[in-house]
């Protein structure tokens, strides 16, 4: 039973409303570097433009998303009301307050400086205060999300943790954790020059702390995504979860080795040991052991829905599933662009073939797959699939939802497979213009034409998005069905501690980050001579 | 309530999965940092320790040599944009008794009839720089270097302060005409910036002068003298990488852009 539905409520709302701005940024932004359009005569309107898209992108949406579905599990598989309603609203108030606040330096030119910051690029200091107030309003979300785990395990001692809750806080305990590497370098190396107490800022410590954050972030964006495929597909589809613990054994690895791995980033850093660099590497390699565990759970547990339905044969199942359903469609297209972002990523992570890549087109291409393509997917999935529980209203447009992931898929596809390939010829990213006039240049130029095809295309998705849930508010109301999350071929009766808990876990996640991390970070703070000036975005320089 | 303890040797999932992770970490630990520096045989990557330190990443000296000096005389200048925050009135006003022997080229009013540049209302940073580069030799004219000779670092500041407080040429309204695209966008495949990126429109960068209304001949002068290495007294060769890859048809459609603007 959802109570405390506007709390969930404004929470997508607020997501989704920044969503299709920075959508439309992201638009634009393929549209003035295209072909189609003369060179910027501003190339700073571009960059406080990626500004603003990365930022909200990689900050405000996912965190709001992770936070309104995180307080609906809480509800829905505890079975209790939600402890700390107002700590909960507060949450949402930092967040929008830091949004805002955040948002309008950037939108005056003043924080050009890209959602991963740049130092020794130093812009307003109120851009980073609105980022910290974001990240101190999820906080207050994981730390509710802990009390009502705990508050439900006294009421229910020894049973086993519903595994959406269970996967919803691995989630928040691996955010709390992550988020810290980038707390620490607004508060302690940006902040102070970004407010005139300091004029230097050691850049390479400071890119070590973000790729910290850098990595895990992406994580935390995936977990709504992979509880969805684990908790409400294969309900949605008509099937069972194939196995409980295996669910829970992604979620703890995601937890234990998504996190060590950053300075796969920095690749191409001096300031870190290649040692190091190998290390990380082979971490990084590790964290495609829970995706391909959950590729196959969820695949197994889909093909029990086709064999229910009458599917026959090693390819009978896939003609049975119900294609027609919002839920299948997404999941198949999440799992095609999972595919091809992840196949991209374990280039990215070897660190030798990272180098034809690096900094290239490509990058922007893998991340958008798996962020923009295979998780933004399934939430839009997640708010067709709670609407009707949210707005007590049933959303009858299923023709246009199929029609949005139709679109979302293809639209991905074109945005993001040109950029691979202009990658591969070369094309560095966050560029406000190219010479397509140069004959080096000028093949990659259809390549950029084709992704703007492909930007249009998800505009025109996510215009149909907004009308579906409009439209969801205006249907007719009708009072929902109890809501259920998929049930396991094997419910679990009891289960070891170690799949019921998180002590173990965390303290590998945190010993892991300390043996990744801990010299990199203890030398460049013990060198002396590593801060250069900083550089002032929009001020005298 | 279950009563198993998770902290315990005899918790199969606590001895594995700790195992686990810890024998990957040595693993890699051990590829990383003794196996592959090993296959390097530089000085630096020799021995088990020195291999260790340099996959850690802790600073070694390479190579040990006299460091080359240069014959050229480069610019020692250093210029922040606060440091003319305190020039006073009568900062100013010793400069302009010092300017007075500037009037011949530069005009009265820091207006040149010359071609020479106009430095009415010029950054300070930028007139403080190019005194002292002509007082060092970085940068050398037959008119100028004697000119300096004598003055002091205050002087220098007083003659910045008194020129950066007059007015810039007085406004005239040329007609519009288009930005030709090595000001606006440079040419990034020759790895040209584009001029408004440092000298205003775009963007400003400390130590860079406006432009605008100096005369043709002094704009394209000084883009030549960067071309052919005569002036060389930008810090790191940013004008002279910049001026050497420019056509000379680029290097006229600045001079005449600049020249004609307000």
């Amino acid at each position: 039973m959802l109570n405390n539905k506007r709390l969930v409520l404004a929470h997508f709302w607020f997501a989704f409303a920044t969503f299709g701005v920075a959508l439309l940024l992201g638009a634009w932004q393929m549209y003035v570097r295209s072909p189609m359009h003369a060179w910027l005569g501003q190339p700073e309107l571009y960059y406080r433009s990626v500004t603003a898209h990365g930022s909200v992108m990689g900050y405000v949406f996912p965190t709001l998303i992770a936070m309104g579905f995180g307080y609906a599990i809480s509800e829905l598989s505890l079975e209790q009301p939600l402890v700390g309603k107002r700590w909960a609203w507060a949450g949402w108030w930092l967040v929008a307050v830091g949004s805002i606040t955040a948002m309008i330096p950037v939108s005056l030119g003043r924080a050009s400086v890209l959602y991963t910051f740049y130092p020794p690029m130093v812009g307003n200091p109120f851009y980073y205060i609105g980022v910290v107030l974001v990240v101190v309003g999820s906080w207050i979300w994981v730390a509710l999300m802990s009390i009502n785990l705990r508050t439900w395990k006294r009421a229910n001692p020894g049973k086993p943790v519903p595994l959406p809750m269970f996967a919803n806080v691995a989630g928040s305990y691996l955010w709390a954790w992550t988020a810290v590497g980038a707390a620490v370098e607004i508060l302690f190396q940006i902040l102070p020059v970004a407010l005139g107490l300091k004029s230097t800022i050691d850049a390479g410590l400071a890119r070590v702390f973000f790729s910290w954050t850098l990595h895990a972030i992406v994580y935390f964006w995936l977990m709504p995504a992979y509880i969805a495929y684990y908790t409400l597909v294969p309900r949605a589809v008509g099937g069972r979860l194939y196995s409980d613990a295996m669910a829970r054994i992604s979620f703890i690895l995601f937890l234990v080795v998504a996190m060590p791995i950053g300075i796969h980033h920095l690749f191409a850093d001096p300031q870190v040991g290649s040692g190091f660099k190998f290390l990380q590497s082979v971490f990084t390699a590790l964290v495609s052991v829970p995706t391909l565990l959950t590729v196959f759970t969820i695949c197994a547990s889909v093909e029990i829905a086709g064999r229910l339905r009458g599917g026959r044969g090693p390819f009978g199942w896939l003609r049975a599933l119900p294609w027609h359903e919002p839920m299948m469609l997404a999941v198949a297209f999440s799992f095609v662009m999972l595919g091809f972002g992840g196949a991209g990523g374990l280039i990215n992570m070897s660190y030798q073939l990272d180098s034809t890549i690096h900094n290239t087109q490509w990058i922007t291409g893998h991340f958008h797959l798996i962020f923009g393509g295979a998780i933004v997917i399934m939430y839009f999935a997640i708010a067709y699939d709670l609407w009707p529980q949210l707005t007590g209203r049933v959303l009858t447009s299923v023709k246009l939802m199929r029609w949005q992931l139709w679109l979302w898929f293809v639209g991905m596809i074109v945005t993001t497979f040109p950029w691979h390939y202009a990658g591969i010829l070369g094309m560095p990213r966050r560029m406000a213009y190219f010479d397509y006039s140069n004959p080096a240049i000028a093949p990659e130029a259809i390549t950029v034409d084709m992704s703007l095809v492909g930007a249009l295309i998800l505009v025109a998705s996510g215009v149909l998005f907004f009308i579906v849930l409009a439209r969801g508010h205006r249907g007719e109301a009708a009072a929902p069905q109890k809501f259920t999350f998929s049930t396991a071929v094997h419910p679990p009766a009891t289960l070891p501690v170690a799949l019921n808990s998180f002590g173990l876990w965390i303290a590998l996640m945190i010993t892991l980050t300390v043996v990744n991390y801990g010299y990199p970070i203890a030398q460049l703070l013990a060198l002396n001579q590593t801060s250069v000036p900083a550089i002032y975005m929009g001020g005298a320089r | 309530m279950s009563t198993e303890r998770l902290f315990s040797l005899r918790n199969r999932w606590f001895t594995v999965s700790v195992g686990l992770t810890a024998a990957v970490a040595v693993a890699s630990i051990l590829i990383g940092f003794v196996w592959l520096p090993s296959v390097q045989t530089d000085a630096p990557f020799t021995g088990l320790w020195n291999a260790i330190c340099s996959a850690a990443g802790v600073p070694q000296r390479w190579l040990v040599s006299t460091p080359v000096t240069s014959r050229v005389k480069t610019s020692e200048v250093v210029v922040t944009p606060t440091m003319f925050a305190n020039a006073d009135a009568l900062s100013v006003g010793r400069g302009a008794t010092l300017a007075l022997r500037c009037s011949m080229c530069h005009g009265p009013q820091g207006i040149s009839q010359a071609n020479s540049p106009n430095l009415a209302g010029q950054y300070e940073t930028v007139i403080y720089k190019q005194l002292k580069d002509f007082q060092t030799g970085a940068r050398t004219n037959a008119v100028m270097s004697p000119m300096v000779a004598t003055l002091s670092d205050q002087d220098m500041r007083d003659l910045s302060a008194y020129y950066a407080y007059l007015p810039k040429l007085p406004a005239y309204h040329p007609a519009a005409q288009p930005v030709p695209p090595i000001v606006a966008s440079g040419s990034p495949m020759r790895n040209i910036a584009p001029c408004a990126s440092c000298h205003g429109a775009a963007d400003h960068k400390t130590g860079t002068p406006w432009l605008e209304g100096e005369p043709v001949a002094y704009i394209r002068g000084q883009l030549l003298a960067f071309a052919s290495g005569d002036r060389h007294n930008d810090i790191s060769e940013q004008m002279r990488n910049v001026a050497r890859q420019m056509t000379p048809a680029e290097i006229e459609a600045a001079a005449r852009y600049y020249s004609s603007q307000p």
